[in-house]
């Protein structure tokens, strides 16, 4: 084995462990981890999408993604390498980020929560990820042509602290347990994570722990620039083995994990937080493939490098909680046969996507 | 020497930059000059990968690597 791979795979090895003890303490099956379905607790836990409805398994200021941002900024600045970068086409990567959510949401998972459901025996997610490859393939197509959104400048130091501060904020508000409006914001499920009914942990314990997690999870991503799209997207441009290698890793560690605990249910019906429209968990995450390409990272490498600083992976955060609060606010989460404007708006994305990918090509 | 600025350029956009550079150059250095600590990691791999040697510098805010052919 090559050396300078055993960051990349002792970061996928933590992330994959980590992810199983979350489930185990709380966390909803095959979701130790979920970057985009955390970031849409957040946005229902802010009351983002309409709080007065149920279901309310899905509000909480997710301590795990609070960490993540929070660990990859004291790694980034406890290794000099915090640098405040942005500029680089805001406002596309504010819709990438929207669309990227829209897609993960129509299947149930971000890529890192795809391949937890893979190891789980869960065969809807093997379709997801055919998708997501496809997805990956035709960006790298797109890089391939001079697919470029522009250089990032030098931004101001403040800008750099605006979302890992903002993840302060969220935590602060999580731990005084503040609410804004009776019966509203800030608002939390009573369960689906440590510390709520049912789990092994009490409140302020699971709020920790999680925030560990996270934490831990900040500090290996950011090592090892841990990716899910780039161990694609590497492969396919450079014949590139080091993101796939932490992939895989993460990948042999649930799997190990669940077949230990008896956690493995092979097939596609009944899964856990799934569906079995085929389509549909193909093109969700085919949308999510293609955005994250041009994004130039997975969501969760999104929010590492906002702990890095780049303004850029900020926006495109910021886009993923706006997308979160329309998918839900408009319906158009876990697309079923039946839910023609889920399947409307994923279509409208994959478009959207490929003619931003189109109009940007420099060669 | 050929020279590539990937300042300000986001993932995988520098080593794919780079790689056209010596491919396009062959038996020749590239300089290279970025901004950002990953891009570096990055483009380092891509010059081990190519067995190529590193020399690496600081300027400023930047970082600047000389990739010579073994």
């Amino acid at each position: 084995m090559r050396k300078d791979y055993i960051w990349v795979i002792v970061a996928g090895a933590v992330i994959g462990a980590l992810a199983v003890v979350l489930v185990k303490l709380g966390n909803p099956a095959n979701m130790g981890f979920c970057i985009a379905c955390f970031e849409r607790d957040i946005a229902g836990a802010l009351g983002l999408y309409n709080w007065e409805k149920p279901p309310l398994m899905i509000r909480y200021l997710r301590p795990e993604i609070i960490g993540i941002v929070l660990g990859a900024f004291i790694t980034a600045v406890a290794f000099r390498e915090f640098k405040p970068l942005g500029g680089s086409a805001p406002a596309t990567r504010f819709m990438l980020g929207m669309f990227v959510m829209i897609g993960a949401l129509a299947f149930l998972g971000c890529p890192l929560r795809m391949m937890l459901r893979l190891a789980g025996g869960d065969l809807n997610a093997l379709i997801a990820l055919i998708g997501f490859i496809v997805g990956a393939a035709i960006g790298v197509l797109f890089l391939r042509k001079g697919y470029d959104l522009g250089r990032t400048q030098r931004q101001g130091r403040l800008d750099g602290y605006i979302l890992p501060a903002f993840m302060l904020l969220l935590l602060i508000l999580l731990v005084f347990r503040v609410q804004f409006v009776e019966g509203g914001p800030i608002l939390m499920s009573p369960k689906g994570h440590p510390g709520g009914e049912g789990s092994l942990v009490g409140f302020g314990l699971g709020v920790l722990i999680s925030l560990i997690a996270g934490l831990l999870v900040g500090f290996f991503a950011q090592r090892a620039r841990f990716c899910t799209v780039g161990s694609i997207r590497d492969f396919l441009l450079f014949r590139s083995t080091y993101l796939l290698a932490g992939a895989i890793a993460l990948f042999v560690v649930v799997l190990a994990g669940n077949l230990l605990l008896g956690d493995f249910h092979l097939g596609f019906a009944n899964q856990p937080i799934a569906h079995t429209a085929h389509l549909w968990n193909f093109a969700g995450l085919m949308l999510v493939g293609i955005g994250s390409v041009l994004l130039g990272g997975c969501p969760l490498r999104q929010l590492v490098l906002t702990g890095n600083g780049n303004t850029d992976s900020a926006v495109s955060v910021f886009g993923m909680l706006a997308g979160a609060a329309f998918a839900h606010n408009y319906g158009l989460a876990s697309v079923t046969y039946e839910n023609m404007w889920g399947q409307v708006v994923v279509v409208i994305g994959i478009i959207a996507v490929i003619i931003v990918a189109w109009i940007n090509c420099r060669k | 020497m050929v020279e590539v600025d990937v300042r300000g350029q986001s993932c995988p956009i520098p080593v794919l930059r780079v790689k056209d550079a010596i491919e396009q150059n062959p038996g020749e250095p590239v300089k290279v000059i970025t901004d950002c600590h990953d891009s570096y990691e990055n483009v380092s791999q891509l010059a081990r990968n190519k067995k190529m040697s590193i020399e690496e510098s600081a300027d400023g805010d930047d970082l600047i690597l000389v990739l010579k052919p073994a």
